[in-house]
């Protein structure tokens, strides 16, 4: 199959539909692969599907229809006992962010690094280094709820890359932050992209398109996915090096 | 702009558990406390109470037993005061050399007399009220109905009037009504464990309901049920741990103070139903068992909930 730079999808869906109980589809014969090392924006209307696919993505939903593999394998007919090992390749960035409200901004970013097995000697550095950089090294102690919303978004974002996931997903996550920060983040996440993360966010934000020029669009249009010229099945080979 | 540190290094994914004090935080300690303590110590305290009834009951049976093994009571049951000493003196003899017997002693009139004066006044032993002549025997080994039959047939022989029982057979009602309250106490003492358990596993629910979207997100993150069932284990081990202590206290105290309150009586029975080394051993282990089923039924309730959920 042809990819990206020559490597293997990391997600691939084949035909997928998602119907929610008995209503009709949210999403229908949705087809892609996904790219180590790529920049994608899913944008769509509201409605249109993103937190469906995105549910999909980090494995909190299973589709009604269809096939999804990630990182090699068909994660439909996987047990149950092993999606723990998928979610931890994975890195989620929720739209209301999902902090845990009696724990504090420290404890929060620390949870994957702990649910992992990371030797608790080996937890303060590296947050602490990340609470320093999203700024918020001063409400290392605070608890979600006394912090603002963009400063929520900050800890959530920390929290979904501080384990260096594979696949990076999120769900509108400069919606709450300034242009200065919003930039910042979207520059961690080109960043994680050249380390090998394929990051996958969701946006209104029509602007933030074009501050990551090599990004590819995926656009949802009442749960069908426009792929008019077959770049998201089959993006164009990238040039070696760059 | 700084370089991201999350960048600067590849964290190493270690194989450290995700346990302790650090797991235990993701509960906020209120929701599964709550009653629960004081559910498992109440349900501890009269398991306690009543296993430590139980196994003085049977200490009470035991020690009659073991003191009654062997008790064979031969009554020679005649009116004429001559042939009955004449039928006694007969099965005395025929007693002692007799192989199954280890001991026979006729108990002197005098004594017999005492033994009935509390019920018949000071007219026992008079010839208005003739008491049967007693030989108390001592059989070799346990009495069996084999053993009676032999003696029973040898003794109609010599003495016409005897009749034989075993000692014990006098206490069997006794026996049984003792018995039965032991198999009451342990049918309450399951009950008890069955209510802990139910008590355990509503608790655990409402702490799953309380805390699902926390169970969620450690879930998306890569949580496993191993990690979610261990959070909510510890948080089972601290409150019902300290319940059994306390009701293993309570339940200490009440057995101390009944026993106290028996000890006064200072009858035969009360004495023999005394708690020993090996009682108290084995009262220590029910606060131990309350926690084992406060914790079974906790893994139970949590991987069966989380089974429901991606």
């Amino acid at each position: 199959m042809t990819a990206g730079r020559g490597q293997d999808d990391i997600v691939r869906f084949d035909n997928v539909g998602l119907r929610y109980g008995t209503g009709g589809e949210v999403l229908s014969n949705v087809s892609f692969s996904l790219y180590p090392g790529r920049f994608y924006f899913l944008t769509g209307a509201s409605g249109a599907g993103k937190t469906s696919l995105l549910k999909l993505l980090y494995l909190a939903q299973r589709p009604s229809r269809g096939g999804i593999r990630m990182f090699g394998r068909d994660t439909i007919t996987q047990p149950r006992e092993t999606l723990p090992g998928f979610r931890r390749r994975i890195g989620v960035v929720f739209q209301d962010f999902r902090l845990i409200p009696h724990l504090s901004a420290y404890d929060n970013i620390a949870l994957p690094l702990r649910v992992s097995g990371v030797r608790e000697s080996d937890v303060g550095k590296p947050v602490n280094d990340m609470l320093d950089w999203v700024g918020l090294a001063h409400r290392a102690d605070a608890r979600p709820a006394t912090l603002s919303g963009g400063e929520q978004q900050r800890v959530a974002i920390a929290r979904a890359v501080i384990a260096r996931p594979e696949l990076l997903v999120a769900d509108e996550p400069t919606g709450n932050v300034d242009p200065d920060m919003a930039l910042k983040l979207i520059r961690l996440f080109e960043a994680l992209t050249r380390l090998g993360t394929t990051v996958v966010v969701a946006t209104h934000d029509v602007h933030l398109l074009r501050k990551v020029p090599d990004s590819l669009m995926m656009r949802l249009d009442k749960g069908k996915l426009a792929d008019p010229t077959g770049a998201l099945r089959y993006p164009p080979r990238k040039a070696e090096g760059e | 702009m700084s370089r991201p540190p999350v960048l600067a290094r590849a964290i190493e994914r270690g194989m450290a558990p995700f346990r302790g004090a650090r797991a235990h935080q993701m509960l906020p300690r209120t929701r599964l406390g709550g009653p629960m303590p004081w559910v498992i110590a109440i349900m501890v305290a009269l398991s306690v109470v009543a296993a430590g009834g139980a196994l003085a009951m049977q200490n009470v049976t035991q020690t009659a037993r073991d003191q009654l093994a062997g008790g064979a009571t031969v009554q020679i049951v005649e009116a004429d005061a001559q042939v009955r000493a004449v039928q006694a003196k007969r099965a005395l003899e025929l007693l002692e050399r007799d192989a199954l017997v280890v001991r026979a002693v006729l108990v002197p009139e005098d004594e017999l007399v005492q033994l009935v004066e509390p019920w018949l006044g000071a007219g026992a032993g008079s010839q208005a009220i003739p008491l049967p002549a007693l030989i108390d025997v001592q059989l070799r080994g346990s009495v069996d109905e084999e053993a009676l039959t032999a003696l029973r047939d040898q003794l109609a022989e010599v003495a016409p009037a005897a009749r034989i029982d075993a000692q014990s057979d006098w206490l069997i009602p006794v026996f049984d009504a003792i018995d039965a309250l032991r198999y009451l106490a342990f049918g309450l003492i399951a009950l008890l464990a069955a209510t802990s358990a139910a008590a355990v596993w509503l608790a655990a629910r409402n702490a799953l309901n309380a805390n699902r979207e926390t169970i969620e997100v450690m879930h998306l993150l890569g949580g496993t049920d191993r990690q979610v069932v261990r959070i909510f284990g510890r948080s089972v081990l601290i409150d019902a741990g300290l319940g059994a202590v306390a009701g293993l206290m309570m339940g200490t105290v009440a057995l101390l103070v009944l026993g106290s309150r028996f000890a006064l009586l200072d009858t035969g029975f009360t004495r023999m139903g005394g708690l020993a080394g090996p009682d108290w051993l084995l009262l220590a282990l029910v606060p131990l068992i309350g926690v084992a089923t406060a914790l079974l039924t906790a893994r139970i309730t949590v991987l069966a909930s989380l089974r429901n959920m991606l």
